[in-house]
């Protein structure tokens, strides 16, 4: 199979671990730092602050990807979690009773954990039970579903208020006053990472597409969700967009060939992630857009961090634009649009047991694309998490019959 | 706890619960046909618009205000086949989640006109949107009450969200809610609460006045009729409770923990009792008793509502509070009520009281309290597990 990795992911790959190293050495010298979750995420006030900031999610996915997630889920529900939690808490939460968190691990204990509850209910349930284990001080942003078409004028009030209301915390465990320049200057740093990952994206409408919007994506989630406000993140946009230019000028794709166009939904199955993608690629299948992308934000329909009105567009951002404090109808639009604008041939629904944010109503979903939209629409099913709920062969079968028939599809139309 | 199943000091701790109904033939049957009507029934005697309300709290005090009757939807426990739900849910997403869809698809919410959900968990609000989509000519909210009651913006922002709840009403109704009628309607489910609250004060109490379907099917009665018939059911149920002389039986005394949205079966609750524990608290129907204390009549309506939100709303899994962490309240109602023991009974799949567990299960260790985890869903038909389970639990405590 195709070898995908090209100088973004190494480009990724260097400056996650950079990231990777401040965490191992605030674990050594106590520099501060703090637990924050990925979607619609504030980043950018820990960052004015130089607080480090550690995302338990990225933890968990990266003991998934290694294969070594499964005895850490099993060390949890040997404490009382059950076969139906969600695993990325699971295995988050065996990594800390195994000692992954402290002065003597890579990752510190947190000084403040910041549960920015965007949606997912579930990062409540973490951060109440991560503050409980770490003895460590939780400061909750709740953050109002968006109900309507717009949020109120008071949504945004409330989530003003509990920012300012972080800063004075962070400002107690610093000891640094809060300076409004410097947020407007992460804020900018933000702006244009979101522009190069807009814009990345935005090549994705090219035939073939630069990068697989599914997979390749990983490579760009960790600096946009993780690194957003730093030089590291901007810089690396600006060069991946460089790159993914000259591929659309070279029509050059991940795949030797690009047969089938995808949008995929939902999170992938990391503990087997490189084998579930060569499903797809067997088949000359490329993602050139995914919901998963977007869960920390959703950059391509314009929304940027605004250095004139800081709090108000990091409220904004965590009310608004991101996949997860949306409806799943206003999903069902946006993945409506990918496959228009991005001229997708079908829609693979990945559907997991662990996120019920996520998976909760697919079936509805399924549905609407086929009955109403008339999108060839395929919906399996495994985990992000653990490995348990990953059945290759079923898998395969599935992935196989459904490309089969989009073939089939095809080629009658053709001889028509 | 260690099994004692086949000690030779086993007896069957049973109470003849259908006597103890007989006593009081009148109240009962009333509460009966008002659960055996079920929520079409309750729309149908109310002969006005009504709107369905999936757990936990709902602000009902509003939609009572405009002349609608809030009723309680708590899916439909085993009594509908699933033959929609199941493709649009799949199988690891909670029953209450699917058989309240499903009510709809079979038409079995006539003269609902409304559904409203909340902030309780991912499901809820997933399946808030699959409404939408399949029922367009219902009315449908989604209500996001604040997960940070600490705040300095919680109160203003609570106050606008239930002042956008009014609001979508007095459209989707083409009625005004004034303020008077607010308080008029905070007013009639005070008096609900508080006598609800009384009975929960009996079972601490004297348990043996009461026993938990009796307790139960009063609670319950109260998600579908409006606050007036309920209290006047409460106060005759109340009355004759209080006069009823039973003889306390060799029971443990025990909390139970987790069932606040999908409902146990009624023959579980039996199986509690039955097999050798008094129920003196339990978080059943919790929404419904959601308030320590009366919500303010005076002043304005919304504000005193969302006051009450944010700072009388009980312990509860799905809603955070930084101030009082669950599990220690846990422990110290155990403490205050003296229990003897926890019960945990989380529905299937319910991800918010399964978290919970997790450090409930470690308070319990760490203060010594026996527990005991008791999985259920609304579906379930045969409860001989469950009993044999807790008669051994109950029987250990006894003859510790």
């Amino acid at each position: 199979m195709a070898d995908y990795k090209g100088t973004v992911h190494e480009h990724s790959k260097r400056i996650m671990g950079a990231w990777y190293d401040t965490l191992a050495q605030a674990a050594k010298t106590g520099a501060p730092s703090a637990y924050i979750m990925i979607t619609g995420n504030c980043v950018e006030i820990l960052r004015a602050f130089d607080i480090a900031p550690i995302f338990p999610e990225v933890n968990a996915l990266q003991l998934a990807i290694r294969k070594q997630s499964l005895p850490l889920i099993l060390k949890s529900e040997e404490m009382g979690y059950s076969s139906d939690n969600c695993a990325y808490v699971k295995a988050d939460v065996g990594y800390t009773m195994e000692g992954g968190i402290g002065k003597d691990a890579k990752i510190p204990t947190p000084n403040l954990i910041v549960c920015n509850f965007v949606g997912c209910n579930v990062y409540i349930k973490w951060f109440e039970h991560s503050a409980e284990f770490l003895k460590a001080p939780l400061f909750m942003i709740d953050v109002p579903f968006l109900r309507e078409k717009e949020p109120s004028k008071e949504d945004i009030t409330y989530v003003v208020a509990q920012l300012k209301e972080l800063i004075a915390t962070c400002e107690k465990i610093t000891g640094k006053k809060f300076d409004i320049d410097r947020l407007r200057e992460v804020c900018a740093l933000s702006r244009r990472a979101e522009e190069g990952w807009a814009r990345a994206k935005d090549l994705c409408k090219n035939r073939p597409a630069p990068f697989d919007a599914y997979f390749d994506s990983i490579n760009m989630m960790g600096p946009i969700n993780v690194l957003r406000g730093s030089t590291d993140a901007a810089d690396f946009f600006d060069a991946a967009v460089q790159e993914f230019e000259a591929d659309v000028a070279a029509k050059r794709g991940p795949l030797p060939e690009e047969k089938f166009r995808l949008v995929i939904e939902g999170p992938p199955p990391y503990p087997y992630y490189r084998s579930f993608r060569d499903l797809f690629a067997a088949w000359g299948a490329v993602a050139v857009q995914s919901t998963y992308s977007t869960v920390g934000g959703i950059w391509e329909w314009g929304y940027r961090h605004d250095p004139e009105r800081p709090l108000e567009s990091i409220a904004e951002h965590m009310i608004v634009h991101n996949l997860c404090n949306r409806s799943l109808l206003e999903r069902y639009s946006q993945i409506r649009r990918y496959v228009e604008e991005w001229k997708a041939d079908a829609l693979v629904i990945h559907s997991i047991k662990s996120c019920r944010l996520f998976s909760a109503g697919q079936g509805d979903m399924r549905d609407y694309f086929v009955g109403e939209r008339h999108v060839p629409t395929l919906l399996v099913e495994s985990d992000l998490e653990d490995p348990r709920y990953y059945a290759h062969a079923q898998m395969k079968n599935r992935i196989d019959a459904f490309f089969e028939s989009l073939e089939h599809r095809r080629i009658v139309s053709m001889s028509v | 706890m260690g099994a004692r199943t086949n000690s030779p000091h086993r007896r069957r701790i049973e109470v003849p619960l259908t006597a103890m109904a007989i006593a009081h033939p009148p109240i009962l049957s009333r509460c009966r046909e008002v659960l055996a009507g079920g929520p079409t029934e309750a729309a149908r005697r109310w002969k006005g618009p009504a709107i369905g309300c999936f757990p936990v709290y709902s602000p009902v005090e509003i939609f009572h205000a405009a002349g609608a009757l809030p009723i309680g939807i708590f899916g439909a426990g085993g009594s509908v086949e699933l033959t929609h739900a199941d493709a649009r849910f799949q199988s690891f997403v909670c029953s209450i989640a699917k058989s309240t869809l499903e009510l709809a698809f079979q038409k079995r919410l006539e003269g609902i006109g409304g559904m409203v959900f909340h902030s309780i968990c991912d499901v809820a609000r997933n399946l808030a949107s699959v409404y939408r989509r399949n029922f367009p000519d219902l009315f449908i909210d989604y209500i996001h009450f604040p997960q940070n009651p600490t705040s300095s913006g919680s109160l203003d922002y609570t106050s606008a969200e239930l002042e956008r709840v009014r609001r979508n009403i007095s459209v989707w109704l083409e009625r005004k809610i004034t303020d008077d009628a607010l308080r008029e309607s905070i007013r009639a489910y005070n008096r609900s609460r508080a006598l609800m609250r009384r009975l929960y004060q009996m079972r601490e109490e004297s348990p043996e006045r009461v026993n938990s379907v009796e307790a139960y099917q009063l609670v319950r009665a109260g998600t579908l009729l409006p606050p007036q018939e309920h209290v006047e059911l409460l106060e005759a149920a109340l009355a004759d409770l209080e006069r009823r002389a039973v003889k306390r039986m060799d029971r443990i005394r025990v909390i139970v923990e987790g069932a606040f949205c999908e409902q146990p079966p009624m023959g579980l609750i039996e199986v509690i009792e039955r097999a050798g524990c008094y129920v003196i608290d339990d978080d059943f129907v919790a929404g419904w008793r959601w308030f320590a204390n009366d919500v303010a009549e005076t002043g304005d309506p919304i504000r005193a509502l969302a006051g009450a939100y944010c700072r009388q709303s009980r312990p509860s899994s799905v809603r955070h509070d930084m101030t009082r962490p669950r599990h220690e309240d846990l422990a110290k109602r155990v403490r205050e009520k003296n229990a003897q023991a926890v019960i945990f009974a989380p529905a299937k799949f319910c991800e918010p009281a399964l978290f919970d567990y997790v450090l409930f299960r470690r308070v319990c260790e760490r203060e010594k309290i026996p527990h005991l985890l008791l999985e259920f869903e609304e579906k379930m038909w045969t409860f001989e597990r469950a009993r044999n389970e807790i008669e051994t639990f109950a029987e250990s405590l006894l003859f510790e």
